[in-house]
């Protein structure tokens, strides 16, 4: 069951992150596009057990730092996510979880997520943009993220829940 | 508030029994450091850093991934373009044979640039065979603005002739840089990136200077131009060409874009100009990469002279 999980759950992040750069571009606002891999972390976080969500997290980010076409400095996106998915995981309760607290945790992941990459950035001296760019990049995420998660979250959190029974939060 | 209230009840009463749902702080704090540690290596490395090895690999996996999904897509990000040509459906082949023509009078201007470019200099060790040819490929991925580093996976690679350091260019002007390559495809670094320098040439005046990305996909922001003499003012409207050197990694001649405004800078002594870049990074699709004339390719070649091989 654990490796059927790890297979589903690394199958769903090859899929949100070759989506994400490749089929989300076109609709991208200012280069700005829907982060997938963040959103099946935190599926996973509101599912499983906090152990499996948090390696998922590290694996999804250090992917998103791997993968073609990045070029910025590898592990900043693995810290992010990797912290979101605490995040997330902390705020799973044992019964399921409301719309409501899905799409909030989304939003507070995102944000996190964002913003940890982007301050690990200024730590690390890389010319992005300014703090304005930022915030815009920022909040715009988080929207986005938001936007999509009725659609993205629910089957995930399906998938995640029938392979793990003995978490499941039904 | 009720949950909230519960939640409170159990950290502190029932602690064991919730134990199974709280995050282990030691397998957050390892995976942080797991980060932090490659973080510092990537850093660290400089140039040749450990994790490139890594990166080819999951470039070499993710790479036709990419591709496939790209051209999956196609078909429905050119809709709109069925609906603007209405009687004539915009065919993929006649599409491509357009770009392909526009990349070949491209390459005859870069051509023209350079012997202008030599004239005025008299350089004439550059002069002999500067000639590249042009090998078409396509955008398949774009990276997000959340990552704060603009580039682009184009989908043609070692396999093509395609290697670190080649000029991108479509048929605007110059697109960028080779970045590294996979097998099959190969990452594209925009000269919008803030972290992209270009070497620049005012057109008129043939002053160089060094062209910055903004950091910004807005056609409008421009690039950010400072020239090495201070004492010469860029004129508005000039165009704005690569310097090259046919060891650096831009080809000489390439147009990068137009000067819009320009600013004297005081503080710093010297003058600074934006340029507004040719190329829309925000709607790229195909564009040719700078071969060295005659190289073997998977593919079909445009040569300087216009013939296709």
């Amino acid at each position: 069951m654990t490796y059927l999980r790890w297979l589903a759950a690394l199958a769903a992040v090859v899929v949100a992150l070759v989506v994400q750069v490749s089929l989300f571009p076109h609709l991208a606002w200012h280069g700005i596009v829907p982060n997938l891999c963040l959103l099946v972390v935190v599926a996973a976080a509101l599912t499983v057990e906090a152990p499996f969500a948090l390696v998922l997290g590290f694996v999804a980010g250090l992917t998103l730092d791997l993968a073609p076409p990045a070029d910025h400095v590898a592990g900043r996106w693995a810290l992010a996510l990797t912290i979101a998915a605490f995040l997330a995981a902390r705020v799973r309760q044992d019964q399921k979880p409301s719309a409501m607290a899905v799409v909030g945790t989304v939003a507070a992941a995102s944000f996190v997520a964002t913003s940890l990459f982007a301050l690990s950035g200024i730590v690390l001296d890389d010319p992005g943009s300014s703090v304005g760019g930022l915030l815009e990049v920022v909040l715009v995420a988080v929207v986005w993220d938001v936007l999509l998660t009725p659609f993205v979250l629910p089957p995930l959190m399906r998938l995640f829940a029938r392979l793990s029974p003995q978490w499941a939060t039904t | 508030m009720g949950a909230l209230g519960g939640r409170e009840r159990r950290w502190t009463g029932l602690d064991r029994l919730e134990s199974r749902n709280r995050p282990p702080r030691s397998l957050l704090v390892a995976l942080v450091l797991a980060s932090i540690t490659l973080v510092t290596l990537d850093v660290s490395g400089g140039a040749g850093s450990p994790l490139d090895p890594a990166r080819r690999a999951v470039g070499e996996a993710f790479g036709p991934a990419e591709s496939t999904v790209a051209a999956a897509v196609r078909p429905f990000t050119s809709v709109p373009a069925w609906f603007r040509s209405k009687s004539d459906l915009a065919d993929e082949v006649r599409d491509l044979e357009a770009s392909n023509a526009d990349l070949r009078s491209q390459v005859e201007l870069a051509g023209f640039e350079r012997n202008r470019l030599e004239q005025y200099d008299g350089l004439t060790t550059a002069a002999a065979d500067l000639g590249s040819a042009l090998l078409p490929a396509r955008v398949v991925a774009v990276g997000s603005r959340q990552s704060q580093s603009f580039t682009v996976t184009i989908d043609a690679g070692s396999a093509a002739g395609v290697g670190p350091d080649m000029t991108v260019v479509n048929n605007d002007g110059l697109v960028g840089r080779v970045l590294r390559v996979t097998r099959s495809t190969a990452t594209v670094l925009l000269i919008v990136d803030p972290d992209s320098t270009v070497g620049g040439r005012v057109g008129s005046s043939m002053e160089i200077g060094f062209v910055n990305g903004s950091g910004s996909l807005d056609q409008a922001a421009g690039l950010d131009l400072r020239l090495v003499d201070d004492a010469s003012v860029p004129a508005r409207d000039d165009t704005v060409v690569t310097w090259g050197s046919s060891t650096g990694p831009y080809e000489p001649g390439v147009p990068i874009g137009r000067i819009t405004e320009v600013y004297s800078s005081l503080r710093e002594a010297s003058q600074r100009a934006v340029v507004e870049p040719f190329v829309d990074f925000s709607s790229l699709d195909v564009v040719g990469v700078m071969v060295p004339s005659g190289s073997t390719s998977d593919r079909a070649l445009i040569e300087a002279d216009g013939t296709l091989r």
